[in-house]
């Protein structure tokens, strides 16, 4: 045993058994890498297998890109489109900025409900959106929110400012941001703000932060808080922030689809505008 | 470079100094935790091992999503926070160090884990009829024959925190200086259609990989040949 280890103190002083070593700490991770390729390609083969099974599906069917902050009342209305007309609206949750790119790379969208006006005209402009079917489905508003102080008197809390952290969304990708800056502007508070501010990427992550009391105030829709009883609000008036509208299109994949046209029409319908009011927007 | 704002350099500056930050306390925190996963024979080692690996397979949303709960006011976050009168470790440096140091641990860990197991028992048994200390072992022996394998970690945590953006993502706050790091400077840019400046940072970020890569394949080969 001692000559046996004498040795190979021996043998990894003169070759450090550093080769192995090396070639082994490299070669089980490159062992690991091949067992993620393989599952990436597992994973590949059936989103496909997926993908090809939804493709089959019956054929009065519309896939609308919807706005983040539209999700509860897109999926109401949806449901109620079902029963009142049997198509299916597939509805797709995101960002409408993330939205309007994948549009202009030929994303599978026939209708497209933004949650600004600027992305649906110019997707009309590019020839991505049938003209003459742009509507203002919805008016967003919106509210400053906060589960740790009282901002029942929004514009006092704000002037008094304390608290850490105010979170809006990014003010140049989200509608929402962009009127929160413009509301703080016109109470003459943002420049006193601005070192507080933390930016979600879209609004729904300025509600996270500000529902995980991350940051103690928030400038959010009104439409997230339905349901919400939490916390204290207050609805910044409309007169400081210019309105948000929301603009509804049809894309030129949808151009002579019935289930698309169909959607849109009964996105105006009294029944719909019902449910977007109950959810907290104002209507054109 | 014409016209490029000159804010630009500012999120490359703040990723460079979160990766660096990052692999340093990384390096502190995996070595010994390879140690012990590659020479301990507890039961419950690979139950370990597979929580270190998990970040490797979770989406950065959930990561993003648990780490801004755990920063924040209910969590762990809070409590330290609390400490110099802070109510959250979200929206701050010190909170992507730790998201950093979690998402990016099993790519540091495993090569050095490695690099450990394949030492084998000989050069410390031998060490140890040498009348060296385990500690000393460690230090004069172990350490020195598994570097190349904490260097490959080094390297790979590195580059895996300058890769990071989702995690970033949920809990930065996107804050100019403080939390903008690289990933979501670009993911920014892209937004607002500013794609000029997203390619510089893109295309930098594609470079920047290629090198880590290549520069790996070249240290294995140089220690490959050192050692030959």
């Amino acid at each position: 045993m001692r000559r046996k280890c004498i040795t190979g103190y021996n043998d990894a002083r003169a070759g450090f058994g550093g080769k192995r070593a090396v070639k082994s700490a490299f070669a089980l991770f490159d062992a690991n890498a091949g067992v993620m390729v393989r599952l990436k390609l597992l994973v590949l083969a059936l989103a496909g297998l997926l993908t090809s099974l939804a493709a089959s599906a019956e054929a009065g069917q519309t896939r609308v890109a919807v706005a983040a902050n539209f999700t509860e009342p897109a999926k109401e209305i949806a449901a109620l489109f079902k029963q009142k007309t049997g198509h299916e609206a597939v509805l797709i949750f995101g960002a409408s900025g993330a939205f309007f790119t994948q549009i202009t790379h030929d994303a599978p969208f026939q209708v497209f409900l933004s949650a600004d006006a600027a992305r649906p005209k110019a997707a009309v402009d590019g020839g991505y959106a049938v003209p003459g079917s742009l509507f203002t489905y919805a008016i967003g508003k919106l509210v400053v929110w906060s589960k740790v102080i009282d901002v029942t008197k929004g514009d006092e809390a704000l002037k008094a400012g304390n608290f850490g952290k105010i979170a809006i969304a990014n003010p140049n990708a989200a509608p929402y941001g962009a009127a929160a800056i413009e509301a703080m502007k016109a109470l003459s508070v943002y420049d006193a703000l601005q070192p507080k501010v933390v930016q979600g990427n879209s609004i729904a992550q300025t509600f996270q932060f500000v529902d995980t009391r991350n940051a103690e105030v928030g400038f959010v829709a009104l439409s997230q808080l339905s349901g919400v009883t939490a916390g204290t609000r207050w609805l910044v008036p409309q007169d400081l922030y210019a309105p948000i509208t929301q603009d509804a299109v049809l894309l030129k994949k949808g151009e002579n689809d019935e289930a698309s046209i169909a959607f849109l029409a009964f996105l105006k319908s009294p029944e719909a505008r019902g449910v977007i009011e109950k959810f907290g927007y104002g209507l054109d | 470079m014409q016209n490029l704002p000159p804010d630009i350099w500012v999120p490359v500056r703040l990723t460079i100094e979160l990766a660096a930050i990052s692999t340093f306390s990384l390096l502190l925190v995996a070595t010994p935790l390879a140690w012990w996963l590659a020479r301990s024979h507890a039961w419950f080692k690979e139950a370990i091992a597979a929580v270190v690996s998990l970040t490797m397979v979770l989406p950065p949303t959930v990561l993003g999503f648990y780490l801004l709960i755990a920063l924040g006011p209910d969590g762990p976050g809070g409590v330290i926070a609390s400490l110099w009168g802070a109510r959250t470790l979200a929206f701050t440096f010190g909170g992507l160090v730790i998201g950093s140091i979690i998402s990016s641990m099993p790519f540091v860990v495993q090569p050095i884990r490695n690099a450990f197991a394949a030492l084998g028992d000989r050069p410390l048994e031998a060490a140890a009829t040498l009348r060296a200390s385990p500690a000393r072992a460690f230090w004069t022996v172990a350490l020195p024959l598994a570097s190349p394998g904490l260097l490959s970690g080094a390297v790979l945590g590195f580059a895996h925190t300058v890769g990071e953006f989702g995690v970033i993502l949920m809990i930065g706050g996107n804050i100019p200086g403080h939390t903008r790091v690289m990933s979501t400077a670009i993911f920014d840019y892209v937004e607002t259609m500013q794609w000029r400046e997203a390619n510089v940072l893109a295309g930098g970020m594609v470079v920047f990989a290629f090198a880590v890569i290549l520069s790996m394949s070249l240290i294995e080969k140089r220690f490959a040949r050192a050692r030959a």
